[in-house]
């Protein structure tokens, strides 16, 4: 059963040496207890806490890197089933295959779409995790010199893809030092597999059939004292993979199942439809993988799935927000009509939307309301006269228009006598909601 | 450790819903929907309920700005919402048809009650598919209109709304009366879903005759929040909270094509349109939506696709 922070600390050397990375002993324990770190972390724990804890000592999902520097990518330390319930951590890597066998020309263009492949979303640049090198053939010349361009040409973390270990061990001898995602182990080959991510420090995919085999298989690696691992069903139908990661997150959430206790590996299958793949990705994004790997680096199949894994992975608690600043929609000219609203994400995009689609060019001044909506901001001091003329201050918006005229949300009319005396503007009170701003928009302009 | 499935098991169960009657003679088809004990297609857990049916969405009206890929395929229909709406049951294989009747808002076309009602009819009687219609957003005209439909489509069992817990009493004692199904919405709210809900037990609306809508979110835009209310509804229901034990309902064609990145995406090849609806839709799938009203016929397709494919599989778990 979960112990408490306070049971966890008694066990503890109460040293506060600090080489866990926490300041004392106790904040360590309260770390544990959440499982938001290891008992592994502790270099000076005792046998009889390491038994004692048991499975309290380990979060129930390994976090684990891939990678180094700033492109290394973390895999799993998720702690819920349900984003509602807190939030998820590590958002799902994307890794993009490619083959041994493809021409070096064909291999470099790749690398440079892969590279395309970064999207600017509310201020967030979404890109591409690493890159998975697949051996086609029993020839390990050809891997290794892939592995080699690859690595010369992308700075993405590699996963290298391959059963055999001596092709393994050929581009480990290249590219091991930079801590490449190994795929992988499996039945009959997981001896010489860990034996090479231990000796490189490399994490490793450990690949099974089914659920059993998989469990199995995961107890072996770990028994034989591994645990950089990453865990794979290798499933065709969307159903599988979707009923496989589930079952795997569910157990080692809600069971504390040490042997799935790791982050899940999904690949989306062989799909030729690329709509079918792509939504195979999605079910995986949202439906626990820590990592996928797509056969396309086609920007209107990637983008849509970067921007879902952003929206999957977003915290409940903290909402996206645009920047405070004055926005221009359509070609305003000096009479257009100036409006404010808050900088939370969905705000800022259902009003912008509106005024896009009412055709009527227009300033959209945001304010820092710490991404909450109009009613939030307004009730908690965030979105009232003195911000709001601080923002029409600040973006200096005036200076685009030659009128003094300003627009508020309708369900903050309260504000307009406050507004009107601290900015000097005329305060006009517009919709209550956004659907109604482009009726709105037409008779201001009418008028 | 050995290794033993665990399975969840839920005390309750999603109510089963039945859209769409045949009169004599037409043939018209009618959809199950809801009856999930499981978090959707977890059918190891137990039985996971009807398959979520995927219709299409027909406007009485056109938008003046139409994205190049709707453009293109609806061009030559869309002045016809009849004839539009029976390409999409014939040809693209909609299981049932949602019209959204635009023009009845006294800003566009103020179209009358007697006309909204007469092309619910002719859309039900060509397509021979289940009809779904949707109001124009302005509820004092939506009572009117609304209840207009009710009575022209009697005894069809069409899926009418939305009612919000401002705006329900007309609607909904129309849609009683006639024998049709009502859609109670909640702005992204689970307690306000509920209290819409609740509202409507209270008025005498049978668990049967409601599908909630939970209000989409497209893709990038607010999807996350309808994710998670969804989620949140469909687990409450599981465990006991019998007033949202109902299928849910999810607008993800309409929602989708609002987005920038659906308008000026790539066309050739992958459209990112097609691409940015289905993913709404397949997303939403996972989030317990039953019904998902589409708008293009590709992403209609692919999504009925992966529904068979989620629904599919031979993995022993």
């Amino acid at each position: 059963m979960a112990l408490t922070g306070l049971q966890i600390f008694k066990l503890l050397p109460k040293t506060n040496c600090r080489e866990c990375g926490f300041a004392t002993c106790l904040a360590f324990a309260m770390a544990l207890a959440v499982g938001k770190t290891s008992l592994d972390d502790c270099p000076q724990a005792s046998d009889e806490a390491r038994e004692t804890l048991g499975a309290a000592a380990e979060p129930p999902i390994r976090l684990v890197t891939v990678g180094q520097g700033e492109y290394a990518v973390e895999l799993g330390g998720e702690l819920v089933l349900f984003r509602h319930e807190k939030t998820f951590y590590h958002p799902t890597a994307v890794a993009i295959e490619v083959r041994d066998d493809l021409p070096e020309a064909e291999l470099t263009e790749r690398l440079h779409a892969v590279q395309a492949l970064s999207f600017e979303r509310v201020g967030i640049t979404m890109r591409i995790n690493s890159i998975a090198i697949r051996q086609t053939g029993s020839d390990s010349a050809s891997f290794v010199k892939t592995v080699e361009l690859v690595q010369a040409n992308s700075p993405l973390p590699l996963t290298l893809v391959t059963q055999d270990p001596g092709a393994m061990r050929a581009a480990l001898a290249i590219v091991g030092s930079k801590r490449p995602l190994l795929w992988g182990a499996a039945e009959a080959n997981w001896r010489e597999m860990t034996a090479l991510a231990k000796e490189y420090g490399c994490p490793l995919v450990v690949t099974a059939g089914d659920l059993a085999g998989l469990s199995s298989l995961s107890e072996q690696v770990t028994g034989n004292g591994y645990k950089d691992i990453v865990l794979h069903v290798p499933a065709k139908a969307a159903g599988d993979v979707l009923r496989a990661a589930t079952a795997i997150r569910r157990m080692a959430i809600k069971k504390r199942f040490r042997p799935f206790g790791f982050p899940v590996l999904a690949s989306v299958g062989d799909n030729r439809d690329a709509y079918l793949a792509a939504l195979t990705a999605a079910t995986c994004i949202a439906k626990y993988a820590s990592m996928i790997v797509l056969d396309t680096v086609d920007p209107a199949v990637v983008l849509p799935l970067l921007t879902l894994r952003q929206d999957i992975y977003t915290d409940p608690q903290k909402p996206i927000q645009v920047q405070a600043a004055c926005y221009t929609i359509g070609n305003p000219g000096p009479d257009a009509p100036v409006l404010v609203t808050t900088n939370f994400s969905l705000t800022y995009f259902s009003v912008g939307n509106e005024i896009e689609s009412s055709r009527v060019g227009a300033y959209l001044v945001t304010v820092d309301t710490d991404g909450t909506s109009v009613l939030t901001a307004w009730a908690s001091g965030k979105f009232g006269p003195e911000q709001i003329a601080e923002a029409l201050e600040k973006t200096a918006v005036g200076e685009k228009v030659k009128h003094r005229k300003v627009v508020i949300p309708g369900y903050v009319a309260v504000l307009s006598g406050r507004l009107a005396e601290l900015s000097g503007w005329d305060v006009l009170v517009g919709p209550r909601e956004a659907a109604a701003l482009p009726g709105f928009l037409r008779s201001y302009t009418a008028n | 450790m050995s290794f033993e499935l665990h399975r969840e098991k839920f005390p309750c169960r999603i109510s089963e819903v039945e859209i769409g009657a045949g009169v004599a003679g037409n043939g018209q088809r009618f959809l199950q929907v809801g009856g999930a004990s499981t978090l959707p297609f977890l059918s190891f857990d137990g039985p996971s309920g009807h398959l979520p049916v995927i219709g299409m969405e027909v406007w009485d009206v056109v938008p003046e700005l139409w994205p190049a890929p709707l453009e293109n395929i609806f061009g030559p229909v869309a002045g016809d919402p009849v004839e539009w709406a029976r390409h999409c049951a014939q040809e693209w294989g909609a299981e049932f048809i949602c019209l959204r009747l635009r023009g009845a808002d006294p800003e566009l076309n103020d179209a009358s009650p007697e006309a909204c009602a007469t092309l619910a009819r002719d859309v039900l009687d060509a397509t021979g598919v289940p009809l779904v219609v949707l109001g124009c957003g302005n509820d004092a005209k939506d009572n009117v209109v609304l209840q207009k439909v009710s009575e022209t489509c009697a005894g069809r069992r069409c899926l009418i709304g939305p009612v919000t817990s401002d705006n329900y009493r007309t609607i909904a004692a129309a849609a009683m009366v006639n024998g049709h199904l009502v859609i109670a919405q909640s702005p992204v709210d689970v307690n306000m879903q509920k209290q819409i809900c609740v509202l409507l037990n209270d008025l005498g609306v049978p668990q049967t005759q409601i599908v909630m809508d939970p209000t989409t979110g497209g893709l990038g835009y607010g999807l996350e929040y309808t994710y998670s209310v969804m989620e949140r509804v469909r687990l409450a229901a599981l465990q006991g909270e019998s007033s949202l034990a109902l299928p849910m309902i999810v607008f993800c064609g309409f929602e989708a094509w609002r987005a920038k990145e659906a308008k000026t995406g790539p066309t050739d090849g992958v459209v990112q349109g097609v691409a940015w609806e289905a993913l709404t839709a397949g997303t939403l799938l996972q989030a317990g939506a039953d019904m998902v009203v589409m708008l293009h016929p590709e992403a209609t397709r692919v999504v009925r696709e992966h529904v068979k494919a989620l629904a599919g599989g031979e993995m022993t778990l």
